[in-house]
Order: structure tokens, then C-alpha cells, then sequence
């Protein structure tokens, strides 16, 4: 049973290269076969990772994967944002033909890599993943060829994304060079007891590796491409990014930092907090000042990457399940609001600034309720999701004594309501006439429902069924 | 699962009616409004069974339901109503039939507005009966959206503005008050094992261990909250531009109900749950209210605008409801809840009259108004019944809650040694209370009739009936108010017994 870790990985990529193989000899035509294939898969991904959600903890291949609870709720959200990528992608993808069926081949692959890190023990596998993920993200990022958008947002996170996977890999190599681990929980053994002459390449290694998942994450200052990207890709990956590319980084951290330098907190704890603050100051404050909605939410991805980060230095009896609960709350909230935003784009130009969403919700009150939601939930109002996922995360913070640190998680919190609303006010209170558009497409009705009604529900169902315990 | 109590059924009425609301085409516009209508007059008549079931001698919670939902945190679903709550319950349930019943003039976007002010009925109600902290503050910022959405559709000229500001001037008090209880939360739990949230274990078990310091960092952090939704000097800026840009219906709650969730938490949380620091902060809490009163009076008195008089002068009588119950004792406190009923009367009514008015002559301001006694002599009358209310002429309601709460705080060992210094400046605000509302009177009623007002239509039936309710219980408080203070007597001397007892023992 070595192997069943890696499960959801394997059906992903099977799935992938399945569908690959019908690509090739596919009629010339639409691709909704392949996006009803692409969410057939992700569904059996899904089916997969419930079955394993009753195994406990399982250790496989020498160690180097592990499923356990954090990886369960990991895998979960990812592929509940691979899902609803998919969804939005079908009829966004025809309107703009970019209609091609390998994007639904890179969505999954880049979801199967996403998974691996959700059970990655092992510091060759984390670098394997976070490898996995990234290239085909950086086709999807500019699937929306020709335009030059698009085509910088493609190169800029590959070339950003290359220098933090050289991050990653080198420190990687110091710290096997100073302790000749690579697997986890061995280095939080070393660690435990560690060699003085070795320690201080373990030190950089470890900084090396924080800047890389720092790059991933979107935390400051390692940020600087997310608005560029998120605002040139087209707009179901954009949500993918900020959503399940958060979950993996998160994972991945949550992996390095919490197991394998778990025994060194004290060393690592002090910049993690830096860059928590940081990340929560620059991410909520810079988004104050945007008036694209892509842009405000590439900002606003950055602010919960910082609420996250605390999540990691919060007691880790609530942390950790505050995380992964925060993590599938975001994750419900950022699909949703790009639900929305695909639902009401001009399907002929990518006017997303907060002008373009003037008065909808006078056409589409539904649209404009869930909108409502999504924003209040990424400010953490009861009783949506984002609510108890906050709360639990500065529970934990304050648990473990950093109290300044939930004092800036709250006041940026106040901050954050004032760009959040803006959307709100723009599509209820804002002028413009009722209904200009004919209407999203069905199948985004049925993301934007599916993520509204899990976001207004989620956090009082997942208390109900055991909360903390689950 | 306990047993379903009528405090649940009062909840999920609102939040019913909003669903079904919420599945009508929005084309049927009566059926809205009716149904809006119905289910509010509904809650009101489920509020009435709850007074007549209702135990005076009791003083803990009646009607309980208690359910714990996330056994994992320990946050329970606890409802209840004692003597504290009881009125304040029913103001709510008043209201809302009557702020519904004036909003039968909105033509936008009928079925979102009358869905919203269900909604915010639902959440009103539950932060009056939520006897559990989490839940109490999900219900607390459950009542900012609505009210800021109807601010910002339905408002005036400069409704996003007021309503963003109300937000968000809302919002960063609750989220110290959001960190408080967290914080006790996770000091509960060594006690308990999972935590918890309720008050009662935690005035009981977890306050006598907290340190002076901890106690009045505590009480600073739910205080700011309460303060800001009072609101307190000099936390009040939010309020002129909400009630001056909202529906009227908005104006009627946000004055007659959201304001009393600020006083009603100081005296269900803070005085409970942090006795030590309120006996120490109780003066400066008085000072502040004093301050409001004046300070309210003279700003209403400089108000051209109709609605802005209102508005400020609510600053003015919650700094009444505040002096009382820094008193801290039953006198005080008992005056000060009666005084919230007696504003929720008085200011609601005039906001409605207010609204009244401004359908007619699509102006607020008193240099356009004036001699309207002549075009409108019910709505003349009613408004100084009303008027005179708000002022506190004996006779009527206010005189009781006003007169009461200075007698409470002269007499208060809470305030010693500036109670009656601060006694003699509060009851100074009741003079400016006359001279606000005197002139009010004379610039809307008085003087000669401008010739466009000449063909006014005096109150037709709907609005009669609006009025009616609030004109007999001002009567009725203020003739007999003995009932209303029999009812939470029991309460009140039960809640201030851990403020009120070591305070012979301090001094």
C-alpha cells in the first residue's frame, strides 16, 4: 500500500495523459468533451481522496510521501479549485477562441502536481511538485496568446518562478550537504540533535528554502509578480493560481517549516513573522489602491498568503486545522468571486476594472448577492466561512503569544473591508443600467452557486461535524 | 437538541420570510410587501406570548434553547430573555412591523429591501437573546450588512459614503471586541478542556482569575465596540451621515434598535464579565455620557437639517442611557433600560415623522419649512407629542427614564465624588433638550405657511397607524411605568450584583 498516498497524483496524471491522448484525435471542433472528461477526472481525484480520508496516517514509498489529515484537506480544496477552474473555463475559453484541449491536459497536470506536495515528505519530492505545478502553469498563464498580457504574464512568472525553483533547489542541496538528509522527518530528528559544524549551511538552506515557498506563496517581499500575472492570465487560471497554487505552496511550507524544521522555530520564526507582517501590511494596503478587480484580488491573495503565514506560527493545535480550514475557505471564496467576474466579463475585452461592474447586480441580483458573499467572506464577516477560518487562525496566533501579530492580522482586517466593499458598492449602489449582458453561462451559474452556498455554510458545517477534530 | 423554544421560532421567522421573499418574482411587488409585513407582525405577536410567559421574579434567562453546534470549540447556540433583554426584545419586535409599514413608499428594488430588513430583523433579535459569545457576535456583525446595503441603495444623495463609513467605523470596533473574546475563549480552555463561550461560566469561573490589568484591557476592547455603536463621544461621527443618509425605515432602526445594542452589551458583557474594571472605569465612562448629552444637545441645536437634529440629538439621550448604568446601580440601570425603550419611542417616531415629512415636501431643511401647523395640523399634533417625549415633559416617557437616570447617578457610589457634579451637568442637557426641541417645533409648525406647502395632505391611514402604537405606549410609560420596571427588576439587581457588591468593600 506504499503507493496509496500518491492515489489522487496518479489519477490526475493518468487522467492528464488520457486526455492528452484524445486531444490527438479529437475532431476539429469544441472542447466540451474534453472539459466534461477534465471534471470527470478531477471528480474520481475527488472520490480517491474521500476513500483515503478514512485510512489515517499512511506512509509510503521509503518515506518520502505521507498521507495524513493536513494532506486530506489539502488535496480536497485543490481539487475543489481545479473543479471550478474547469468549469468557468468552458465557455471563457470558446468567447475568446482560445478554445484548444490541451489547457484542460495542463489544468490537470498542474492540479496532479499540486497533489504530490499535498503528501511531499520529503525534500525531493517538495522540489519535484513544486517543478510539477509550475510548468504548466506557465503555459496556462498564457493560453490567452495572442494577447501581450497574457504573453508577459507567462514569461514573467516563468522567469521569476525558474529563480525561485533555483532557490528552492540549492537550499535543498546545503541542507544535504550539511546533514545528508532529504526526507522531513529526519531532519526534524537532526535538528533535534544538531551537528554544530553542519548547522549553519542548514540555516541557509532552510532561508533559501523560505525565499522559494515565499515566491510561491505570494508573501512579501517575494510578491512582486502577482499583480502582472494574475491580471494578464486569463481568468479561470488566475483564480486556479490564487487559489490551489496557494494551497500547495502553503502545503509545502506547512511540510518544511512545521515538520522538517519544526525543532528550530525559534530561528525561523522571528523573519516568518516579518514577512507576515509585511505581507498583510503591503497586500491589504497596496490593495486599497486598485481599481482593477484582477489586480485587487492578485493583492488581496497576497494579504491572506500573510494571514497564512501566521497560521504557521499560531499554537498548532488550532493552526493547523485553522489552515487547512482557511485554505478551503479562501479557496471557496477567491473561486467564487472569479465566478462572478467570469460570468461578468465582456466576452470581447478584459475591462475588469471596478467600472465595468457598475449596477450588475441590478440585472443579476444573484450574481451580485454572491459577490456580496465572497467579499464578505474574504473579510471574515459572520457567518461566513472566512469568518471562523480567521478566527481560528488568530486564536492560534495569540495562543502561541504573538499578539502584536494578531493586532496587525485585525487592523489590516479593517483595511481589508474598504477595498472588498468596493466591489459590493460598485455592483449594487453603483450606476449603470440593469442587464446589458445576456446572462452567465450555466455553468458558471452553477460555480458561482455551488461556491456561494459552501462559503455562507461551510464554516458552521465543518464546526457541526467536529470542527477542530476533523 | 433541547426542545425548540420561542426564541428560535422568533429567529428563523424573519430569515424564513426573507427565503420566501427572496423566491417570488420581484414583479410582485404587493405580495412582497405584504409578506414582509405579515411575518414581522408576526414576530410581534410571538413577542407578546414571550411577555405573557414571562416569569418577573425570574432573574436568569427564560425560554432557553440551548444547543452546542461545534462541540469541538465549545460554542454553543444559546438563547434566552431575561428582565435585561425583555423590552428591548419587544421594542424590536415593534418596530420592525412599523419601520416595514413606512416603507410601503419604496419602489426600488422592493424584494431586495424588504429581504434585507428581514434579515436584519433575524439579526437584531439575536444579538438581543444570544446568550453565547461567539454566537452574540455573529449576530452582531450579521446586522452591519443589511444595514449598510440599505444605507447604500436606498439612501440619499450621499448614501455610499455614510454607508462604507458605517461599515467600516462599525467594523473596527467589533474586531477588538472579536480579539477580547478570543481571548478568553482560549483562557477557558485549560478550564474546560474544549473552551467555551459562555458568559455565565465565564463571570462565574474565569473573571475572578483575571488580573486587574487583564480585566481592563478586556473591558477597553469590548468597550470600544459597544462605545462606537452607542455611540460615544467622541466615537460618534459615524451616526450623523448613517441616520441622515439612510431610508427612513433605516433611520427608525438604526436610531431605535442598532444604538441600544452598544448600551445593551456594556450591561450584559462588560459589567458582568469584567466587574473589577468597571467599578475603576465606570467615572470616565460617565464623563464621556455627560459629554454626549451636552455635547448632542448643542449640536442638534445648530441643525438646519431636520434629520441631522435627530441624529444628534440621539448622541444626546444615549449619553442619558450611558450615564445610567455607569452608575451601576439598579436605579440607575433600570432607568437607563426604560430610557432605551423611551428613545427607541421617541427618536423612532420622529425619524418616522421625519419621513413623513420629507415624502411630502422633498426637503428636511427648517429655512424651507415652517407654519406647516396650518396645512397639516394631525401631523402638527403628533409631532409634539412625539416632540415633547424626546424633549422628557413629565407626563410622558422620557421624563421618567431621564428623570430616573439622574437619580440614579446622584445617588451612585460608583461615581462618588463627581456624582453629583456630573448630575447637576446631565440634568443641564435636559434644559438644552428643551430648547432643541422647542425649536424644532417652532421652525417646522410655527410661523407663516410658505404658499408651495398649502396643498399638503394631512396623515393618511397607513401612517396614522404607524404612529398610533408609539403615541400610546409613550402615553402608557409615561403615566405607569411601574410594569416596565417590575419586569426587570429581578434581572438587573442579579446582574449588578458583581459590580455592585465589592465596591463597599474597594472604597
Amino acid at each position: 500500500m506504499v503507493w496509496m498516498p500518491l492515489l489522487p497524483t496518479l489519477i490526475l496524471t493518468a487522467g492528464a495523459l488520457g486526455l492528452l491522448l484524445a486531444e490527438a484525435f479529437r475532431r476539429p471542433g469544441s472542447t466540451t468533451g474534453m472539459a466534461w472528461g477534465a471534471l470527470g477526472i478531477t471528480a474520481l481525484g475527488m472520490g480517491a481522496t474521500s476513500a483515503l480520508a478514512t485510512w489515517g496516517t499512511i506512509e509510503g514509498i521509503y518515506s518520502m510521501v505521507l498521507w495524513d489529515r493536513s494532506a486530506f484537506w489539502l488535496s480536497l480544496t485543490i481539487l475543489v479549485g481545479a473543479g471550478i477552474a474547469i468549469l468557468l473555463s468552458r465557455h471563457y475559453l470558446a468567447d475568446r477562441g482560445i478554445e484548444r484541449g490541451e489547457y484542460y491536459v495542463f489544468l490537470l497536470l498542474a492540479a496532479a502536481g499540486m497533489l504530490l506536495m499535498a503528501v511531499a515528505a520529503d525534500l525531493l519530492i517538495v522540489f519535484l511538485a513544486l517543478e510539477w505545478l509550475s510548468f504548466p502553469l506557465y503555459v496556462l498563464a498564457g493560453f490567452a496568446r495572442p494577447r501581450v498580457e497574457s504573453e508577459e504574464a507567462a514569461l514573467k512568472y516563468f522567469l521569476l518562478g525558474a529563480f525561485a525553483s533555483a532557490f528552492l533547489v540549492f537550499g535543498i542541496a546545503l541542507i544535504f550537504a550539511g546533514t545528508g538528509l532529504t526526507n522531513l522527518n529526519d531532519l526534524a530528528a537532526w535538528l533535534r540533535r544538531p551537528d554544530p559544524d553542519a548547522q549553519p549551511l542548514v540555516w541557509v538552506g532552510g532561508a533559501l528554502l523560505l525565499v522559494a515557498l515565499g515566491f510561491k506563496v505570494a508573501a512579501v517581499p517575494f510578491h512582486l509578480w502577482t499583480p502582472d500575472v494574475y491580471e494578464g492570465a486569463p481568468t479561470p487560471v488566475t483564480g486556479f493560481m490564487a487559489a490551489a497554487t496557494k494551497t500547495a505552496a502553503v502545503a509545502a511550507l506547512i511540510r518544511v517549516f512545521l515538520i522538517g524544521m519544526g525543532p528550530a522555530l525559534a530561528l525561523w520564526s522571528g523573519p516568518v513573522a516579518l514577512m507576515a507582517v509585511a505581507t498583510m501590511i503591503v497586500g491589504n494596503g497596496v490593495a486599497l489602491l486598485q481599481s482593477n478587480f484582477k489586480r485587487m484580488m492578485a493583492y488581496s491573495s497576497i494579504a491572506h498568503a500573510g494571514y497564512l503565514l501566521m497560521g504557521l506560527l499560531g499554537d498548532p493545535a488550532l493552526a493547523v486545522p485553522g489552515v487547512m480550514f482557511y485554505l478551503l475557505a479562501y479557496t471557496l471564496a477567491t473561486m467564487g468571486a472569479f465566478a462572478v467576474a467570469v460570468g461578468m466579463a465582456d466576452p470581447h475585452g478584459e475591462d475588469q476594472s471596478f467600472r465595468a461592474y457598475a449596477g450588475v447586480a441590478r440585472g443579476s441580483p444573484g450574481m451580485g448577492t454572491a459577490m456580496a458573499i465572497f467579499m464578505l467572506s474574504l473579510i471574515g464577516v459572520p457567518p461566513t466561512a472566512g469568518f471562523f477560518a480567521k478566527l481560528l487562525l488568530f486564536a492560534a496566533a495569540w495562543q502561541a503569544g504573538w499578539v502584536a501579530l494578531v493586532m496587525v492580522g485585525i487592523i489590516t482586517t479593517v483595511i481589508s473591508a474598504y477595498f472588498y466593499l468596493r466591489v459590493v458598492v460598485a455592483m449594487w449602489m453603483g450606476p449603470g443600467e440593469a442587464a446589458r449582458l445576456p446572462g452567465p453561462y450555466p455553468w458558471v451559474r452553477f460555480s458561482v452557486a455551488l461556491t456561494g452556498v459552501g462559503t455562507l455554510l461551510l464554516g458552521v458545517l465543518w464546526l457541526m461535524l467536529g470542527g477542530l477534530s476533523l | 437538541m433541547a426542545d425548540f423554544s420561542i426564541l428560535t421560532w422568533m429567529l428563523l421567522l424573519p430569515l424564513g420570510g426573507a427565503l420566501l421573499i427572496l423566491g417570488l418574482p420581484r414583479d410582485r411587488v404587493g405580495a412582497i410587501r405584504w409578506i414582509a409585513l405579515g411575518t414581522s407582525v408576526g414576530v410581534l405577536a410571538l413577542a407578546l406570548g414571550l411577555l405573557l410567559g414571562f416569569d418577573p421574579a425570574q432573574p436568569g434567562p427564560q425560554f432557553v434553547h440551548h444547543w452546542n453546534w461545534a462541540p469541538s470549540i465549545g460554542a454553543a447556540y444559546r438563547v434566552g430573555v431575561d428582565g435585561i433583554s425583555l423590552w428591548l426584545v419587544l421594542l424590536t419586535a415593534l418596530i420592525f412591523p412599523l419601520a416595514l409599514a413606512a416603507s410601503w413608499t419604496i419602489e426600488d428594488r422592493v424584494k431586495e429591501y424588504m429581504a434585507l430588513m428581514l434579515l436584519l430583523e433575524t439579526g437584531v433579535l439575536g444579538v438581543f437573546l444570544a446568550l453565547d459569545l461567539l454566537l452574540f457576535y455573529i449576530f452582531w456583525e450579521f446586522t452591519l450588512v443589511p444595514m449598510t446595503l440599505l444605507i447604500g441603495i436606498w439612501g440619499g444623495p450621499r448614501r455610499v459614503y455614510a454607508a462604507v463609513k458605517f461599515f467600516l467605523y462599525t467594523m473596527a470596533g467589533s474586531v477588538f471586541m472579536l480579539v477580547a473574546i478570543v481571548a478568553l475563549w482560549l483562557l477557558s480552555r485549560p478550564l474546560t478542556g474544549t473552551g467555551t463561550f459562555d458568559p455565565a461560566w465565564m463571570a462565574a469561573h474565569l473573571s475572578p482569575l483575571l488580573s486587574q490589568e487583564a480585566q481592563r484591557w478586556l473591558f477597553l476592547a469590548f468597550g470600544l465596540a459597544f462605545a462606537i455603536k452607542v455611540p460615544m463621544w467622541p466615537l460618534h461621527s459615524w451616526l450623523p451621515d448613517a441616520h441622515v443618509e439612510a431610508p427612513t425605515a433605516g433611520s427608525v432602526i438604526l436610531a431605535a434598535l442598532l444604538l441600544k445594542m452598544g448600551a445593551y452589551g456594556f450591561l450584559r458583557f462588560n459589567f458582568s464579565l469584567f466587574p473589577t474594571a468597571a467599578q475603576e472605569l465606570a467615572l470616565p465612562l460617565a464623563i464621556l455620557a455627560v459629554v454626549a448629552i451636552l455635547y448632542g444637545a448643542l449640536a442638534s441645536y445648530a441643525q438646519d437639517d431636520f434629520k441631522r437634529l435627530v441624529a444628534f440629538s440621539s448622541v444626546s439621550h444615549m449619553g442619558f442611557v450611558m450615564l445610567g448604568l455607569s452608575a451601576m446601580n439598579p436605579l440607575g440601570v433600570q432607568a437607563a433600560l426604560l430610557q432605551m425603550v423611551n428613545h427607541g419611542l421617541s427618536t423612532g417616531g420622529l425619524f418616522l415623522l421625519v419621513g413623513m415629512l420629507y415624502e411630502r415636501t422633498h426637503t428636511r431643511d427648517f429655512r424651507e419649512l415652517g407654519g406647516l401647523w396650518k396645512a397639516l395640523p394631525v401631523y402638527g399634533g403628533i409631532l409634539i407629542v412625539v416632540g415633547l417625549s424626546s424633549m422628557g415633559l413629565p407626563g410622558l416617557n422620557g421624563f421618567v427614564g431621564e428623570f430616573l437616570v439622574l437619580l440614579g447617578a446622584f445617588g451612585s457610589a460608583a461615581l462618588r465624588p463627581a456624582a453629583h457634579g456630573l448630575t447637576a451637568l446631565a440634568a443641564f442637557g435636559v434644559v438644552l433638550a428643551a430648547v432643541y426641541i422647542l425649536t424644532m417645533i417652532l421652525r417646522v409648525l410655527h410661523g407663516p405657511l410658505p404658499e408651495r406647502w398649502r396643498g399638503l395632505p394631512d396623515l393618511n391611514g397607513r401612517e396614522l397607524a404607524i404612529m398610533a402604537p408609539l403615541l400610546v405606549l409613550i402615553l402608557l410609560i409615561g403615566l405607569y411605568p411601574l410594569p416596565f420596571f417590575a419586569a426587570m427588576q429581578a434581572s438587573v439587581q442579579y446582574g449588578l450584583a458583581a459590580v455592585a457588591q465589592p465596591i463597599w468593600a474597594l472604597r
